[in-house]
């Protein structure tokens, strides 16, 4: 009986592990099918302008309002605490670090993932469901090259670029509550900011980070929506997934980027 | 249907199965140039994989998928896509690109394979939407088509680089009396007017039965009657009869088969509900 017991148990874990493992060669094996197929994206640019209206442009009015607003937290939470220790000049320095090595890059790509990550699986997977991807293939078009790659790469574009507007927006907002508002110094607001902020230390690795990132929301993205079941739970499932996936990725990736990045 | 040298496509003792379940045996089935052919059956029966097999979408277990003398079985990614070329399909709700343009979606397969200029594209658009009475419509969205517009709009893509063979995937389904025949007359006249060969998947029976050569019956993944339509529509074989007239009655089973008999499932109840230890 116990030993029944626990050999389903077992099974059951061998195979949804087997399964993950299957699933994750799959989708290692389609980034690379979309690498491969990226000359049409690249050469007919213009496909891939396209997309990057829909997936940046379009995405640019939560990311800079959030951006906005996570800065004016940030003055607030960070006076608040400096100014205890006597140094509420220093608030500059807190922001733009926070934004430009951290909160930039995560929290952008955290929206993305929610706000293009999502629409760009349910394309896919609509496109899927309704057999679009099918008609391609049989127009001797390559879905994976017409439809996939150019969204791919937009994503891969837009994120450092949405990121670096993310970090000037809260750097602004940071400026607003803690100059503005509550009247710390703006020259030391600056000149600070700008003494300690390091280009390739800080600002480059941002960048990096949130390159990753869009590598990573967009390889998933894609994927996810490519490989929905063509019916409605199978594309509502896969939008969930990619929002789900997605965060844990960039969470746990920031974690591996940042212990290698400022081992101080 | 007599062996035809000049046929333009062939399948030979064709098997396929998917994750070990049989979908298609000992298909044998031949489409000779400039004839329209129906291929009949019941809803999952494997009409429309016998399509895929010949668009090479997927690939046949064992036997020999031919199109104009090309073995579709053997040809790699790159013959497969030259070989479609020369292929349209309709599927079955028209599969238009929904972020497109009725013009674009007719346009798509032009500016993606040839290098014309935008005058000529703009030109072939008008002429093959013209072709199926929709000109007037070319700047509408595929949002705002009529289930019959769209499988017309979807006809002029398939028709855009003037295949040698047109499939069609159940070409009548969800239609209106007028769009089923308009769209019935299209498939003939243009089959016709282009020196075309058409295949039509389809289960509706009056509408196909009015327009093809040739009629291929499968039933449970098997061709289990064949001929003209003439004679289709006199046979006697038990479940052409039944299809062709719309039977409840026949060998076609009402019952989707039960694990027990009537009687014993209602006597017995639902039982004690099992546990998963």
């Amino acid at each position: 009986m116990v030993v029944n017991v626990l050999r389903r148990i077992l099974e059951s874990l061998g195979r949804r592990v087997t399964s993950r493992l299957w699933r994750l060669g799959f989708a290692a094996r389609f980034l690379l099918a979309t690498l491969l197929h990226s000359g049409t994206a690249l050469k007919r640019f213009q496909l891939t302008i396209r997309e990057i209206y829909f997936t940046g442009v379009l995405s640019l009015i939560i990311i800079l309002v959030s951006g906005l607003f996570v800065g004016m937290v940030l003055g607030l939470q960070g006076y608040d605490t400096l100014q205890r220790y006597g140094s509420s000049e220093a608030l500059g320095i807190l922001v733009a670090l926070s934004l430009v090595r951290e909160l930039g890059p995560v929290v952008a790509a955290l929206l993305f993932a929610s706000r293009a990550g999502s629409a760009i699986t349910a394309e896919i997977g609509l496109m899927k469901a309704t057999e679009q991807l099918s008609a391609m293939e049989m127009m001797a078009v390559n879905p994976i090259a017409r439809v996939v790659a150019p969204r791919f790469w937009a994503g891969v574009i837009s994120m450092p670029l949405l990121a670096a507007l993310f970090s000037a927006m809260g750097i602004f907002g940071g400026y607003l509550v803690g100059v503005q508002l509550i009247g710390v110094d703006e020259g030391s607001f600056w000149s600070q900011m700008q003494a300690s902020v390091d280009f390739r230390e800080d600002i480059m690795n941002g960048v990096i980070k949130s390159f990753v990132f869009g590598v990573i929301v967009s390889w998933i993205a894609v994927f996810e929506g490519y490989d929905a079941d063509p019916t409605a739970e199978g594309v509502s499932g896969a939008t969930t997934r990619t929002v789900v996936t997605s965060s844990l990725a960039i969470l746990f990736a920031d974690f591996i980027l940042t212990a290698f990045m400022f081992r101080g | 249907m007599t062996m035809n040298n000049d046929s333009l496509i062939r399948l030979t003792d064709v098997n396929f199965a998917y994750d070990q379940r049989p979908i298609l045996t000992g298909i044998n089935l031949e489409i000779p140039r400039g004839k329209v052919v129906a291929i009949m059956g019941l809803s999952g029966c494997g009409k429309t994989t016998t399509l895929r097999l010949i668009g090479g979408q997927v690939r046949a277990s064992s036997g020999e998928v031919r199109v104009d003398s090309q073995v579709v079985n053997d040809l790699d990614s790159d013959g497969l896509y030259q070989l479609r070329r020369r292929m349209g399909m309709l599927f079955q709700f028209g599969a238009l690109f929904t972020d497109m343009s009725v013009y674009d979606n007719v346009a798509f397969q032009m500016r993606e394979h040839t290098d014309l200029p935008e005058e000529l594209i703009h030109d072939m658009v008008m002429m093959k939407l013209h072709a199926v009475g929709l000109r007037g419509a070319h700047n509408l969205m595929p949002s705002e088509l009529s289930g019959g517009m769209a499988r017309r709009v979807a006809l002029a893509r398939a028709i855009a680089l003037d295949p040698m063979l047109i499939m069609y995937d159940e070409p009548f389904a969800g239609l209106d009396p007028i769009s089923l025949s308009i769209v019935g007359e299209l498939i003939r006249k243009l089959n016709d007017a282009l020196g075309i060969s058409s295949i039509v998947v389809t289960h509706d029976v009056q509408e196909s039965l009015k327009i093809v050569d040739y009629v291929y019956f499968v039933a449970a993944g098997k061709i289990v009657a064949e001929g003209t339509a003439d004679e289709i529509r006199d046979s006697t074989e038990p479940f052409v009869h039944q299809f062709i007239w719309g039977e409840p009655d026949g060998p076609v089973n009402f019952h989707y088969p039960a694990m027990r008999p009537y009687a014993e499932e209602m006597l017995s109840g639902p039982g004690r509900k099992q546990v998963w230890w």
